[in-house]
C-alpha cells in the first residue's frame, strides 16, 4: 500500500524570453564570431524571466491543495512543474501517483480524425493500454451523448458543443491518484453541464490528491482543505483555505 | 492500491504508466528514462505517424500513393531526358536514378521533417510529460511507411528494365536500419536546435538542396574519377549507396559500411550528451 504525495524542494523555474534575433542560428553565429561588435541586438533582446523562486512544498496523500495567486504569481507554472511537463532549473521533485492534468481538454485531439479515434489517442497519451481504452471506449462515447454515426464522422464535422462534449468526456474518463486542475472544467449545454459536474465532482472524491489553482474563492471553499497563496513565485501563505484567503484578500485588496 | 486508473474495466500493467516520478537535477538517468519510456509508448507514435501519413492523403483514393506517383513520373521523364543528355543506356540509367531519388527522398523528408520535431507538437509538450524521445520516433516511422510505399516504383523498374539481381539484396536491410539509427539521432538533434533556432529548417533545407547536386543521385560516381574526394568525403553518399548498391544487384563497399557505422556512433554519442543536457530546456523553447 503505497501513499500518494508530492514532494517540492527548492523548485526554481527560470527561463529567458527570446526575441526574433535570439532565435536566429545565423544572428547568434554572428553575435558570438564578432564577440558582440556585430548583431548586438542578440544580447539586447535576452530577458530572463523566474518563474518560481524556490517553491518547496508537501502534498500529503488526501490533501485537496488550492492554489491562489494574482495572474502571474506562478500558479500555471507550479502546476505545470508538477504534471513534469516543464523541468525546473534546480530543485528536486518527488512525485508518488498516477498523475494526470486537465489543463486542457481537447489536449491531442485531432479534428481530421474520428471521435473513435481521438478516444484511443487520447487514452494512449495518458499512458493507457490499448485494452484498457477498449474497455473505457463505451463508457465516454456514451456519457458524450453522441451517436455511433456521428463517432465514426471527423471530429471536424461536429458542432463545437459536440465537440467539447467528447473532449470532456475523454479526459474525465480516467481516474488519476494525483489530479491537477487549472480552473473548473465545465462543458456543453444545459443538460450536459448538470452531467459533467457530477463527473467532476467524482473525479475529484476518487483522486487522492488534488491541486487545483482558480480565481473562485467559492470553488475553492467548497472543493478543498488545504491552501497555498503565491506572490511572484514564492508561497506567501499556506493552511486551511479559510486562512490563506484572508491572507490574499488581505494582501491584495484591490485585485479581489 | 496506488494503480486506481480505470473506473470501469480491468485494470491492466502498462510498461509506460509511471507511479513514481523523480527530478533531481541526475540528467543521465532522466535522459535514459526518457528513451526508455518514449520506446515504451510506441502504440502512440506508431498510430501517430499513420493517422499523419493518412490525413496528408485523405482526399485522395488512392491515399499515400498519390506520392508514388508523382515520383515515378518524375523519375521518368529525369531519367529519359538526362539519360539522353549524358549519352547513357536507359536501361542501365534509369534503375541508377530511380533508387537515387527514392533513398535522397527518405534522407531529405527525414531531415527536413526532423527540424519540426518538436515543435509540431508543442501544445502537447508545454502541458504533459510524454518522454520527448517518442517524437522523433514518429517522424522516422511515418517517412518509413511512405517511403515503402514509393518502393513499389523501384519493382516496377527492377520488371521493366529486367535489373539482376543476387543474394545481396538481402543487405537493404542493415542499410536501411543503419539509415534510420541515422535519421534518428539527427531528427533529436536538429529537433532541439530548431526550437531553439528557429532559421534552422530554412538553412537545412538548403544545405540539402546543394547536398542533393554534390551528390551522385543523377550523374553516376564514375563521372566523378578524376576527383574520387569529392565523392569519398560525402558522407550522403555512402548512405545511399548502403540501399543503392544492393538494390543494384552489388554489394556496399567497405568503406561505405564503415563510414556509416562511424557516422552512427558519432551521432549517437554525440546527441546522447546533447539531448543529456538539454532535454528539460525542451519544453520551454518549443
Amino acid at each position: 500500500m503505497t501513499t500518494a504525495t508530492i514532494l517540492l524542494e527548492n523548485v526554481w523555474v527560470e527561463y529567458a524570453i527570446y526575441g526574433l534575433a535570439n532565435r536566429s542560428l545565423k544572428k547568434t553565429l554572428v553575435d558570438v564570431a564578432s564577440r558582440g561588435r556585430l548583431a548586438r541586438e542578440v544580447q539586447q533582446e535576452l530577458s530572463r524571466v523566474v518563474a518560481l523562486k524556490g517553491i518547496s512544498l508537501r502534498v500529503n496523500d488526501g490533501d485537496r491543495l488550492g492554489v491562489v495567486g494574482a495572474n502571474g504569481a506562478g500558479k500555471t507554472t507550479l502546476l505545470r512543474v508538477m504534471a513534469g511537463a516543464l523541468k525546473p532549473a534546480r530543485g528536486r521533485i518527488r512525485r508518488v501517483g498516477f498523475t494526470s492534468s486537465l489543463f486542457d481538454v481537447s489536449l491531442g485531439m485531432n479534428s481530421e480524425a474520428n471521435g473513435w479515434d481521438n478516444i484511443i489517442l487520447r487514452g494512449l497519451y495518458l499512458g493507457l493500454t490499448l485494452p484498457e481504452i477498449r474497455a473505457l471506449a463505451d463508457e465516454i462515447a456514451e456519457f458524450s451523448g453522441l451517436t455511433e454515426e456521428q463517432l465514426a464522422c471527423p471530429v471536424r464535422t461536429y458542432s463545437s458543443g459536440m465537440q467539447v462534449r467528447l473532449a470532456f468526456s475523454i479526459s474525465t474518463a480516467v481516474r488519476p491518484d494525483i489530479l491537477l486542475l487549472d480552473e473548473w472544467i465545465s462543458a456543453g449545454d444545459a443538460a450536459f453541464v448538470e452531467k459533467a459536474k457530477q463527473r467532476m465532482n467524482d473525479l475529484v472524491d476518487q483522486s487522492r490528491i488534488l491541486i487545483f489553482a482558480t480565481h473562485y474563492d467559492w470553488l475553492l471553499t467548497g472543493t478543498c482543505n488545504r491552501a497555498i497563496c503565491l506572490e511572484d513565485g514564492q508561497i506567501v501563505a499556506d493552511g486551511p483555505v479559510a486562512d490563506t484567503l484572508a491572507f490574499y484578500h488581505g494582501n491584495q485588496p484591490a485585485a479581489a | 492500491m496506488i494503480e486506481t486508473i480505470v473506473n470501469a474495466g480491468a485494470v491492466t500493467r502498462s510498461p509506460v504508466r509511471r507511479t513514481v516520478w523523480e527530478w533531481d537535477g541526475n540528467y543521465t538517468r532522466s535522459a535514459i528514462d526518457d528513451v526508455r519510456l518514449g520506446i515504451g509508448y510506441w502504440p502512440l507514435w506508431v498510430r501517430l505517424g499513420w493517422q499523419d501519413v493518412m490525413l496528408r492523403y485523405r482526399r485522395s483514393m488512392i491515399g499515400p500513393f498519390w506520392l508514388t506517383i508523382s515520383m515515378g513520373i518524375m523519375v521518368l521523364s529525369m531519367g529519359l531526358v538526362y539519360g539522353e543528355l549524358f549519352g547513357m543506356e536507359v536501361s542501365r540509367y534509369l534503375p541508377f536514378l530511380t533508387i537515387g531519388f527514392l533513398v535522397w527522398g527518405l534522407i531529405t523528408a527525414m531531415l527536413n521533417e526532423g527540424c519540426q520535431t518538436f515543435i509540431e507538437s508543442e501544445g502537447i509538450i508545454r502541458q504533459i510529460d510524454l518522454p520527448l524521445s517518442m517524437f522523433p520516433l514518429r517522424v522516422i516511422w511515418r517517412n518509413l511507411i511512405i517511403f515503402l510505399h514509393n518502393a513499389v516504383i523501384y519493382v516496377v523498374v527492377v520488371v521493366v528494365f529486367d535489373v539482376t539481381l543476387n543474394g545481396s539484396l538481402l543487405l537493404v536491410i542493415p542499410g536501411l536500419l543503419l539509415l534510420l539509427a541515422n535519421a534518428l539521432w539527427s531528427a533529436t538533434l536538429l529537433g532541439i536546435l530548431s526550437a531553439r533556432f528557429r532559421d534552422l529548417p530554412q538553412i537545412i533545407a538548403s544545405i540539402l538542396q546543394v547536398a542533393f547536386f554534390i551528390t551522385p543521385i543523377i550523374w553516376m560516381p564514375e563521372a566523378a574519377h578524376k576527383r574520387p574526394l569529392l565523392i569519398e568525403a560525402n558522407p550522403f553518399y555512402h548512405f545511399i549507396e548502403l540501399l543503392r548498391a544492393p538494390m543494384l544487384g552489388h554489394a556496399p563497399t567497405l568503406a561505405n559500411w564503415s563510414v556509416a557505422i562511424a557516422i552512427t556512433l558519432l551521432g549517437w554519442g554525440g546527441t546522447f550528451l546533447f539531448y543529456r543536457r538539454f532535454h528539460g530546456r525542451i519544453a520551454y523553447w518549443v
